[in-house]
């Protein structure tokens, strides 16, 4: 017996002519799903933790509108394929891939879903479903390497990398250009780790910075072990992604914050509007994806002074760390006297500024 | 009352066959079970762990896109373990395939015509057969242990691979970010063959399933290969080279490890990077011996463990069970099986002392 | 360079190499007695978790014995998971590569179901057990500053080079390692003795994995031992498996991985970081082959290992 009886048969048909007078409405009474892809746990107190809580502000802000599920711990290779498609298969219509790693896989899966949207964190690869979007940590780096300038005794400060990577270098050369800007004597030593994830070599490399005298010491590693030598050591750090003070109380200065929420509320209604494009966004502080934490009781008032003028600076446009003059480690200019770096130019960079010692 | 194991005159045929169903079995229960314990919906997880992979058509390009290398590099294992040859570097010989066939890759730039796959596969199996050679060699001429020399490479390997993508073979378009350009079209294999589910890869597992059980159970190098690992006397007796058998059975496990590995990379990645070595040279010794070192079996244990990770994976989503749980399925599904080992060889007897037995005991104490 | 330079390079060191330490020497005991365990690297995951476990749920109760409990807590659990794997090679005879491996697996996933609860935690750490005036004097810190579990690795090892070497149940053990079908003619219990040899093996990786979780970065994270325990293997083969090596190779292998952290943090990178990083690997590897080729009496692997003990009745 046929599903398809004359009776729901003009039902349907009715009811499909109204639709498009009720507009896009008529979709907006089944909630929008939204799918989130996340490398690490979300009780990692660092970068999963930040889109989870990212997330959450979403379901707030748009309670009723919008349902969101998470994958938590999918590693970066051929495995993360399947998490997709699954979320995809699911009903999500949104879905952001929350991890560099997930490049690929994501515009692998895209293809095969072309009515899902996609977005891609920290990557740059898009495609016509497909949008990629990034935060300016530099800018925060801009913060923490003011401070580390007015505060170190040895001017020598410390950064614990992973990869040599665009994101990575752009934080170390941000960090040291704003420290040299308030003590031109700073030299920053470097040490990547060459891995994604090994907290005791985290801690070593730290260590090691420690012993050659670094006195305040930046990460970008996913795990608080910095902190906790610094703590140890009686030298001063900062968090990175999150507020990583209950690590390292006396130690932890201030950290830079990833603020998602605003970010994923405005795809997300981008989505239910119907004006949802594949871009390529690079927010920042001024746009509030990006926050500092508040400094610890450590930091002295002229310090706190400076770092809110960056921060007042950076907001309203007039601050921007990556201007010119600066001298790349062999003395070669890399931006002239007064110009400011474009952005492509930050995306690629592979060099770093005069004073790290790498 | 005492429990005694008697060795039997021939290993059971039903065991081999009935305890690896049986362990998967006991897993799917015991697991239940303690998911129930630790406040999880048990049943349900297990359902979406190993029934949905099976039952969901949506899935299974997922199963079989991960069986396909498993299956291939266990194939190889199985030969050598059946010598009593260990090979637990698979996973460096699967890294070192993958590079070299890249290498061949970015060494003939703009290739076209279809000659570049085939040379590119090419290189991937002779990559891994050398790394492999390695240990074969320190084996044979140094009596070196090859458990411990090909687990050492697999680390070493990891370097070459870190080395290579971060350095000498880094994308000029990719941002510096530690990864291979792009495979051009010419190179790439599609990730499933049009029209289907089938991956390249599995369409080889099968191929290569049916050539592994021609060769262990037809062929006479099959049948040295079992003498040296089941009586060594008696193969030296019968003129079969120890020597010989250790090359050929590490030579042909490091090629099929390396023909996974540059298939994988051809047809699923596109490129290599740091997310590439994904466990599967470790995993297929699981393969290999829930598979009873038997190619059929091999090719049902493959499926078996890909359904558990594609499982895993959709418990996470649906169950929200961490997804650390598939691998705990997996290890127990290994300890079954291996506990179980024993009784195909044995047989489990009970043995009652006997009453007039008990009493004279009883007498000659008193 | 100045002494407090060297001391600060030291104290580094120490740091890197207690891990690999610990866990190589219950290994060597294991191997020693004709067993390979692969399973290391699971078994200090499982300590790991834990004495972590242990320590943040007991610390306010126990005070400051929570972290000693946690330890020793740590030790047992390992201890436990290395049983079953006792169990079913010594017992049930079951091939020992892959079974060691299976518990890796499972450790590996057993630590992280377990410490999904716990990520994103911290415990004080457990800190040096002497008087500050020494432990913070910037001199002598360099032997006094360091966890109680330092000192436990330092003891440890001389210990059991001492038990192997001039006890008579060390003679007994080494003897079940290289020819067990005569222990067991003599009346030595083949199985007992290795069970035991495992059990400590288990214990020595527990106490390693709570280095990791307890002192050098005292915070629960997956898999946060990041491959330390291949190391170990591998560390015992470059041994040569005596003791007396097994500490010198460990803090040889630990200033190697401090060294290639100090040439990075002052720019010299002469050869790329994962040379340095593949190094112990390789040595290991040279080492297997020196000594297997050179037949040097005493310093090759035990003649039984890896195989299963099959008496003839």
């Amino acid at each position: 017996m046929s599903l398809v009886t004359r009776r729901n048969f003009i039902k349907t048909t009715a009811a499909g002519l109204a639709l498009p007078a009720l507009g896009s409405r008529a979709f907006a009474a089944e909630p929008l799903k939204v799918g989130f892809v996340y490398l690490g746990a979300i009780g990692d107190w660092g970068w999963t933790w930040s889109h989870e809580k990212g997330r959450k502000e979403l379901v707030d802000a748009l309670k009723g509108q919008v349902v969101a599920n998470y994958v938590e711990n999918v590693k970066e290779d051929a495995s993360a394929i399947p998490v997709m498609k699954d979320l995809a298969q699911q009903g999500n219509k949104l879905i952001f891939t929350t991890s560099y790693g997930y490049m690929d896989q994501t515009i692998e899966v895209a293809k095969q879903f072309p009515d899902a949207k996609w977005e891609h964190c920290t990557g740059y690869k898009r495609a016509d479903n497909v949008g990629t979007y990034n935060s300016r940590f530099y800018q925060g780096r801009a913060v923490t390497g003011t401070i580390a300038g007015m505060m170190s005794k040895t001017n020598t400060i410390g950064f614990v990398g992973s990869f040599k990577i665009p994101e990575v270098v752009m934080g170390v050369n941000a960090f040291t250009l704003a420290a040299q800007a308030v003590n031109p004597k700073i030299t920053t030593k470097l040490v990547m780790i060459d891995t994604w994830f090994d907290p005791a070599k985290e801690a070593a490399a730290a260590e090691t910075l420690a012993n050659i005298g670094c006195d305040v010491i930046a990460q970008h590693v996913d795990s608080p072990a910095v902190l906790q030598v610094c703590e140890k050591r009686k030298i001063y750090g900062f968090g990175y992604g999150a507020d990583m003070s209950r690590f390292a109380p006396k130690a932890h200065l201030t950290a830079s914050l990833d603020l998602w929420g605003p970010y994923y509320i405005s795809r997300a209604k981008a989505v239910l509007d119907g004006t949802w494009k594949p871009d390529d966004t690079w927010w920042g502080m001024k746009e509030g994806i990006l926050g500092m934490a508040p400094y610890s009781k450590a930091v002295p008032d002229n310090v706190r002074a400076a770092a809110d003028k960056i921060i007042a600076g950076t907001k309203d446009g007039s601050y921007e760390v990556f201007t010119g003059p600066i001298a790349d480690q062999t003395g070669k200019e890399r931006v002239p006297a007064g110009e400011r770096m474009k952005d492509a130019d930050m995306l690629v960079m592979d060099w770093y500024a005069k004073g790290v010692q790498s | 009352m005492r429990i005694r194991f008697e060795k039997r005159l021939a290993p059971s045929r039903f065991m081999q066959v009935a305890t690896p169903i049986a362990s998967v079995l006991l897993t799917m229960l015991l697991g239940a079970a303690i998911f129930e314990l630790i406040g999880f919906d048990g049943p349900h997880a297990i359902y979406e762990t190993f029934i949905t992979p099976i039952v969901a058509p949506y899935k299974w390009q997922d199963v079989l896109t991960k069986a396909a290398p498993l299956i291939i590099i266990a194939l190889g294992l199985s030969l050598g373990n059946q010598a009593k040859i260990w090979n637990i570097g698979a996973e460096g010989q699967y890294i070192i395939g993958a590079l070299a066939g890249a290498g061949v890759a970015f060494a003939l730039p703009n290739a076209e015509g279809f000659w570049a796959i085939p040379l590119m596969i090419g290189a991937g199996i002779l990559g891994g057969m050398a790394w492999a050679a390695i240990p074969a060699f320190l084996k044979t001429r140094y009596s070196v242990s090859e458990v411990l020399s090909t687990l050492m490479l697999v680390y070493v390997a990891l370097q070459v691979l870190n080395y290579l993508i971060g350095g000498p073979w880094k994308d000029p378009n990719g941002h510096n970010f530690p990864q291979t350009p792009p495979f051009t079209p010419a190179e790439s294999l599609p990730n499933v063959l049009p029209g289907t589910v089938i991956p390249p890869g599995f369409v080889v597992a099968i191929v290569l399933t049916l050539v592994f059980w021609l060769l262990t159970t037809r062929s006479v190098y099959g049948f040295s290969v079992r003498t040296v690992g089941a009586a060594p006397n008696a193969a030296r007796y019968g003129g079969f080279d120890a020597s010989r058998t250790v090359w050929s059975t590490l030579m042909i496990s490091g090629g099929m490890a390396g023909l996974a590995g540059i298939l994988e990379a051809m047809s699923q990645l596109g490129q290599i990077n740091l997310g590439f070595p994904s466990g599967y040279g470790f995993t297929a010794i699981i393969v290999s011996f829930l598979g009873r070192l038997h190619p059929i079996g091999v090719f049902l244990a493959g499926l078996i463990l890909a359904v558990t990770y594609v499982g895993g994976q959709v418990a996470q989503t649906v169950v929200h069970v961490p997804n650390a749980t598939a691998g705990i399925f997996q290890a127990t599904m290994l300890f079954f099986i291996l506990a179980s080992d024993i009784l195909v060889r044995y047989r489990v007897r009970v043995i009652r002392d006997a009453p007039r037995a008990k009493a004279a005991a009883a007498g000659a104490s008193a | 360079m100045n002494l407090a330079f060297i001391i600060d390079a030291l104290v580094t060191v120490v740091g890197v190499t207690t891990p690999i330490l610990l866990a190589a020497t219950g290994e060597l005991v294991v191997e020693k007695s004709g067993v390979i365990n692969l399973g290391v690297e699971g078994m200090m995951l499982i300590g790991a978790i834990t004495g972590f476990a242990i320590t943040f749920n007991y610390g306010p109760d126990l005070g400051d014995w929570a972290p000693w409990v946690g330890v020793v807590c740590a030790a047992l659990a390992a201890a436990i998971s290395s049983q079953l794997f006792g169990f079913l090679v010594l017992t049930l005879g079951s091939n020992q590569v892959a079974t060691g491996l299976a518990l890796t697996i499972f450790g590996i996933g057993l630590s992280s179901l377990i410490g999904a609860g716990y990520v994103g935690m911290t415990v004080p750490e457990f800190a040096t057990p002497f008087p500050d005036w020494l432990a913070g004097d910037p001199v002598w810190r360099v032997l006094f500053g360091y966890s109680p579990l330092v000192y436990f690795a330092l003891i440890a090892v001389l210990v059991v080079g001492w038990f192997l070497n001039r006890t008579r149940a060390g003679l007994v053990l080494r003897a079940v390692g290289e020819n067990d079908i005569s222990a067991h003619s003599i009346g030595y219990s083949v199985l007992a003795i290795r069970y035991a040899a495992i059990a400590f093996g288990g214990a020595m990786a527990g106490v390693a994995g709570a280095y990791f979780s307890m002192v050098i970065t005292p915070m629960w994270a997956e898999q946060m031992t990041a491959g330390r325990g291949w190391i170990a293997l591998a560390l015992v083969v470059f041994s040569g498996w005596r003791a007396g090596r097994l500490l010198v190779g460990a803090y040889f292998f630990g200033i190697l991985m401090t060294l290639e952290l100090y040439a990075k943090a002052s720019g010299f990178s002469f050869l790329p970081s994962q040379f340095w990083a593949a190094m112990p690997y390789i040595m290991a590897v040279v080492v297997l082959a020196v000594i297997s080729a050179r037949g040097v009496a005493g310093s090759e692997a035990p003649a039984c290992l890896g195989r299963p003990f099959m008496p003839s009745n």
